[in-house]
């Protein structure tokens, strides 16, 4: 949600502020956490493990770095290519936002099978699960819009995300080794929280 | 509940007497609901004005006389007149934000020769002030709907030059951020000819007027801020060329004067609102520029 919230200011050199920005980012998002979650949850039904999932992470926190450090020739070719601001900012937010939201939404139903463990308790797990991802993208939304724009350059914003999730990924991975060393089986509640 | 029920429809009853005693001679004769804000349209005795957001006071954007249509009726379109000061014979005009067609109507009308473009975002705007304000169009006078960051890339890209930008696009209630950073005004700069003004009607106050000058520095140099001092606004006024002496302004005041005065624009003492930075630099040195990596205009501006 940060991510995208940011997408307006980063479009709109180029788009402008109107209306159909928003409508564009917004389709982007609905559309690639649709494929997102299609993805993670078949990807859960292969040998899940917590350092696939923390995997999931690192890619995550990769594919969002282009939206800071490419972004300038990106929007410049394409403002050039199409007149029509509305499919120019339609076309941005896809190169920009569509690979890494993809990534981002394939680890709710990853976390869902790594979390359950019992068809009884699957339920109340996917009912926590939800709770803490919208909270998460709720604080996320207001932290971003009331103070992060108030003190860091947009780049800077994305960057850290890019490295937070990157460090979550490897603490799920690096809790993997450890509880595969101690035979005790962990389960990964804080990696739930980096969906906002 | 019942009590705060109570109290909420005395502060209803007292809203309403309150509002209808201040607006009493007022008579709406458009009102509609546009992609970006209420529009209304209103008299009152001999005024006509267009209101963008009823609930605030300062929502008047565009006001002229029914029976004097030339003469102009706010301070601050009279002060954008100061950018004749720094230029002879503007030929192609830029206005960013259309209000009522005022600006566009008057420059028309004082040089029937200039070609202006309008650029305004709402249509719903574009179409009030055909109607209901008598906005003038021709060959040589053009209007488009689209954000005015947009047409500015387009026109750079286009190869267009303007003798004079008139960035109007701000009012007391939103600032459309991505038209006040350091970015923005350089592709506004590259638009203007070789002796090319630029006139920024702005309202920014507490943290935003710093900000804003920094950033106009950062990009233009010295520039004049005109003000009254009966309004928040100001006129930032830039030049390609740098800053002309007060001599040469105070000669071009003099040629102009007669020409001016039908409109209700003195310009004697348009010259006297105008104060340099480079005599008084009222702002940080340590000032952070907007940019669009940092542009929350917004934010400043009500702290």
């Amino acid at each position: 949600m940060g991510i995208e919230l940011l997408g307006g200011r980063i479009l709109a050199p180029y788009f402008g502020s109107s209306i159909h920005i928003w409508g564009s980012i917004i389709t982007i998002f609905m559309l690639s956490l649709s494929f997102g979650y299609l993805a993670g949850g078949k990807l859960s039904t292969q040998n899940a493990s917590l350092t696939k999932y923390g995997s999931i992470f690192i890619a995550a926190g990769i594919a969002i770095l282009p939206i800071a450090l490419s972004s300038e020739w990106i929007m410049e070719s394409i403002f050039l290519t199409i007149e029509d601001s509305r499919y120019g900012s339609l076309l941005a937010s896809m190169a920009l936002f569509f690979i890494p939201t993809i990534i981002l939404g394939m680890l709710s139903p990853y976390s869902v099978r790594l979390l359950v463990k019992d068809k009884n308790e699957s339920g109340k797990v996917a009912g926590v699960l939800y709770f803490v991802s919208t909270l998460g993208s709720a604080l996320g939304t207001i932290i971003t819009s009331f103070y992060f724009v108030l003190m860091f350059d947009i780049n800077t914003i994305i960057i850290s995300f890019s490295l937070t999730l990157v460090l979550l990924g490897i603490m799920a991975i690096f809790l993997n080794k450890f509880s595969n060393q101690s035979k005790i089986y962990q389960t990964p509640q804080v990696g739930t929280q980096a969906h906002g | 509940m019942v009590k705060i029920k109570f109290i909420s429809l005395v502060g209803l009853l007292i809203g309403f007497i309150v509002s209808f005693s201040t607006n009493i001679n007022a008579t709406i004769i458009h009102s509609e609901r546009s992609l970006y804000r209420n529009i209304i349209v209103e008299d009152k005795a001999e005024l006509r004005c267009l209101k963008f957001n009823v609930k605030h006071r300062k929502s008047n954007q565009s006001c002229f006389f029914k029976n004097n249509p030339q003469k102009l009726v706010f301070n601050y379109t009279k002060l954008l007149f100061s950018s004749l000061l720094l230029i002879d014979q503007p030929k192609r005009i830029l206005i960013v934000g259309l209000g009522g067609g005022t600006m566009s109507n008057t420059l028309h009308q004082l040089f029937p020769d200039v070609a202006i473009d309008n650029v305004e975002i709402d249509p719903a705007v574009i179409s009030v002030a055909r109607q209901y304000f008598n906005f003038i169009e021709n060959d040589s006078i053009h209007s488009q709907v689209q954000d005015g960051r947009i047409f500015v890339k387009r026109a750079i890209l286009k190869k267009k030059k303007y003798d004079w930008i008139i960035l109007d696009a701000f009012n007391g209630d939103y600032i459309p951020e991505h038209l006040m950073t350091k970015e923005f005004l350089q592709e506004v700069k590259q638009l203007l000819s070789a002796n090319g003004v630029l006139a920024s009607n702005t309202f920014s106050v507490s943290d935003l007027y710093n900000h804003e000058s920094a950033t106009y520095h950062a990009v233009f140099g010295d520039f004049y801020n005109v003000r009254n001092t009966t309004n928040t606004n100001r006129i930032i006024l830039t030049s390609q060329q740098g800053l002309p002496s007060p001599d040469k302004m105070a000669l071009r005041a003099a040629a102009l004067a007669d020409k001016l005065s039908p409109f209700g624009i003195n310009i004697t003492d348009v010259l006297k609102s105008i104060t340099s930075t480079g005599q008084l630099q009222d702002w940080p040195d340590d000032t952070r520029l907007l940019t669009d990596q940092y542009s929350p205009a917004n934010l400043l501006n009500q702290k």
